[in-house]
């Protein structure tokens, strides 16, 4: 202890381990995918109207998934409602200066709106001949869209309407709140390494869109679409894994003396990232005249590997401490 | 309203006997089975290794020896939950299962408390963990049954050397500051009081006298609230908000009017 960089140093691990990184991994991509769509609903073409309904096709079951793992992962599962409602008094239980708190409530907010993104987006494809998707024979898909078809009203909350338009703003807000306010959760503790920087808050805020961009590029490359709001996804998305690389160094060298806690097992798992999750798919990508279908699928793919294997380390790492 | 209670702890009297741990388990029933690990630490003679869950108090044995073992000393130190006036895992605790009592102490409701964790990475001295019986996370209650009742804390009650003392926190100050004047008068001119004035977390209300640095005992020497990052870790979390959006807004509303609208193959 007498050669710790930080007082950090001193404290215990909360035992947070890959439920919690599974959950950082799937909490991105439902607020970053819901960004997305919410972006190409708000800016995009009418033929991009597929692309931005396979991100809020993303968005709700991850959300959902979201809400169950952070549920299993609690000591106490049946008490998740605790972080609602106070139990003595039955009273909310709001305290805005804890990130886990407003986290909660911002989890199940952004839990309703894409779930209402979610059905819009099924009434939505069923009112457009032209989009009728391969995937209708699945049995509960097909239920899905029977479900959402008799409220054909719910296709009015997607874009251009006025009201579709705030709502998606909202969400699209809320959706990278999710996305980012688990950095600030990290750093709103006194655990080395994520109480020694403030940044990986934006870190995975980043990080969200590049993975939530690399799975709807995935997703879209394999049904075989060529929309003109892909192509400008792909360079979003370009852009943002720079973005990311830029970040992570950012938070290395504002960890100063900390970051030796990296000179292990670990950073060697946080250079394979950077590799393979960020530099590769950019050399991989950025060749403008060369890249080819499964160039852009094996480049979706790492990047999505490298944003797991990011949170993984940044989680795993401190537990270790 | 009774007045703020707490402990100090005269680390210069400690013996390390660990009645302290004993009567803290024995109140509290705790089990004593140390989580079915019946190997020994090698670390001195502590064998109860940290604070958690299940070990609220942790006498500390710290070897001061040179290689030859012709000289030297062991600093003893008896460990507890600091109930800090600012305490980290009230602060961040999202159930309210974290109180602060009538006398001033920090406790953890055990039958609202959901298991989360927050607490634990917040403290900044390591002494909440998950007790593994009741899967909530649990530490030192500064005996609160016991002073609803009017009694001393266990540990204190049953220290033999009064190296753990209770009482008001006014009064423990004096306590202790004159100790620390005799120590100095004796010829001991490192000892001091740690964290038992304001500046740290607005005081401890379990503060000790030292002989050496906090580091040496395993104590942080500049322990922050976690609430420090909140507004930082939000700015930053913003700016990545907006850096994205208008990555986003320039890539598809300039990119798409210009380009003639077909994806690269």
């Amino acid at each position: 202890m007498m050669d710790a960089p930080s007082s950090t140093w001193f404290t215990a691990p909360p035992h947070w381990g890959w439920l919690i990184v599974l959950y950082f991994f799937i909490g991105g991509l439902a607020g970053g995918s819901y960004f997305l769509a919410a972006l190409i609903d708000l800016f995009g073409r009418r033929e991009d109207r597929p692309l931005a309904r396979l991100g809020y096709y993303i968005a709700f079951p991850c959300v959902a998934l979201s809400g169950i793992v952070l549920t299993l992962d609690l000591g106490k599962p049946l008490r998740f409602w605790h972080m609602m409602i106070e139990s003595h008094t039955f009273r909310p239980m709001f305290k805005y200066w804890s990130p886990m708190s407003i986290g909660a409530w911002a989890l199940l907010l952004f839990g309703l709106f894409s779930f209402v993104s979610f059905l819009a987006a099924l009434a939505d494809e069923d009112s457009a001949p032209n989009n009728a998707p391969a995937d209708r024979r699945r049995t509960p898909w097909r239920a899905l869209h029977t479900a959402a078809a008799r409220w054909p009203a719910l296709s009015r909350l997607r874009p251009p309407s006025a009201l579709a338009r705030l709502f998606s703003t909202i969400g699209a807000i809320l959706g990278l709140y999710i996305a980012g306010y688990t950095g600030v959760l990290l750093a709103v503790t006194n655990r080395p390494i994520w109480s020694d920087t403030p940044l990986i808050s934006m870190l995975f805020v980043v990080s969200a869109a590049s993975t939530s961009g690399a799975l709807m590029i995935f997703l879209a490359h394999r049904s075989g679409w060529t929309m003109p709001g892909l192509a400008n996804l792909q360079r979003m998305d370009d852009w943002v894994i720079g973005l990311e690389l830029l970040v992570l160094i950012a938070v290395i060298v504002s960890l100063g003396p900390v970051s030796r806690a990296w000179l292990n097992v670990w950073g060697m798992l946080l250079l394979v990232a950077v590799v393979f999750g960020m530099i590769m798919p950019l050399v991989l990508l950025t060749r403008t005249r060369h890249v080819r279908p499964w160039s852009r699928a094996t480049g979706a793919v790492l990047v999505l590997l490298g944003g797991f294997l990011l949170r993984a380390v940044i989680i795993l790492s401190v537990e270790a401490i | 309203m009774p007045e703020p209670m707490g402990f100090y702890t005269d680390t210069t009297v400690c013996i390390g006997c660990k009645a302290c741990e004993v009567a803290c388990k024995e109140w509290n029933q705790l089990p004593a089975a140390n989580g079915g690990v019946n190997t020994l630490s090698g670390d001195s003679y502590d064998n109860t290794r940290r604070l958690d869950g299940m070990h609220w108090r942790h006498v500390k044995f710290i070897e001061q020896f040179p290689e030859d073992r012709k000289d030297g000393r062991w600093l003893l130190m008896s460990d507890v939950c600091k109930h800090c006036v600012n305490a980290g895992c009230l602060e961040v605790c999202p159930t309210g299962a974290i109180i602060r009592t009538e006398f001033d102490t920090v406790v953890i409701q055990s039958d609202t408390c959901n298991g989360c964790r927050d607490c634990i990475g917040a403290c900044p001295f390591g002494v909440i963990d998950i007790n593994p019986v009741s899967n909530t996370a649990q530490k030192c209650t500064l005996c609160y049954d016991r002073m609803q009742g009017g009694l001393e804390p266990a540990c204190s009650k049953a220290c033999p050397t009064k190296s753990i003392q209770f009482g008001t926190i006014r009064e423990l100050h004096d306590r202790a500051q004159k100790r620390v004047d005799q120590l100095h008068q004796g010829g001991e001119s490192r000892a001091y009081l740690y964290g038992a004035d304001d500046k740290m977390l607005g005081g401890l209300n379990s503060f000790y006298l030292l002989v050496d640095k906090p580091e040496v005992y395993g104590l942080p020497p500049d322990p922050k609230m976690p609430s420090r990052n909140l507004v930082p870790g939000s700015v930053f979390a913003v700016l990545g908000a907006i850096v994205v959006s208008l990555a986003g807004i320039f890539n598809f509303r300039n990119r798409g009017a210009s380009e003639g609208g077909e994806a690269r193959p």
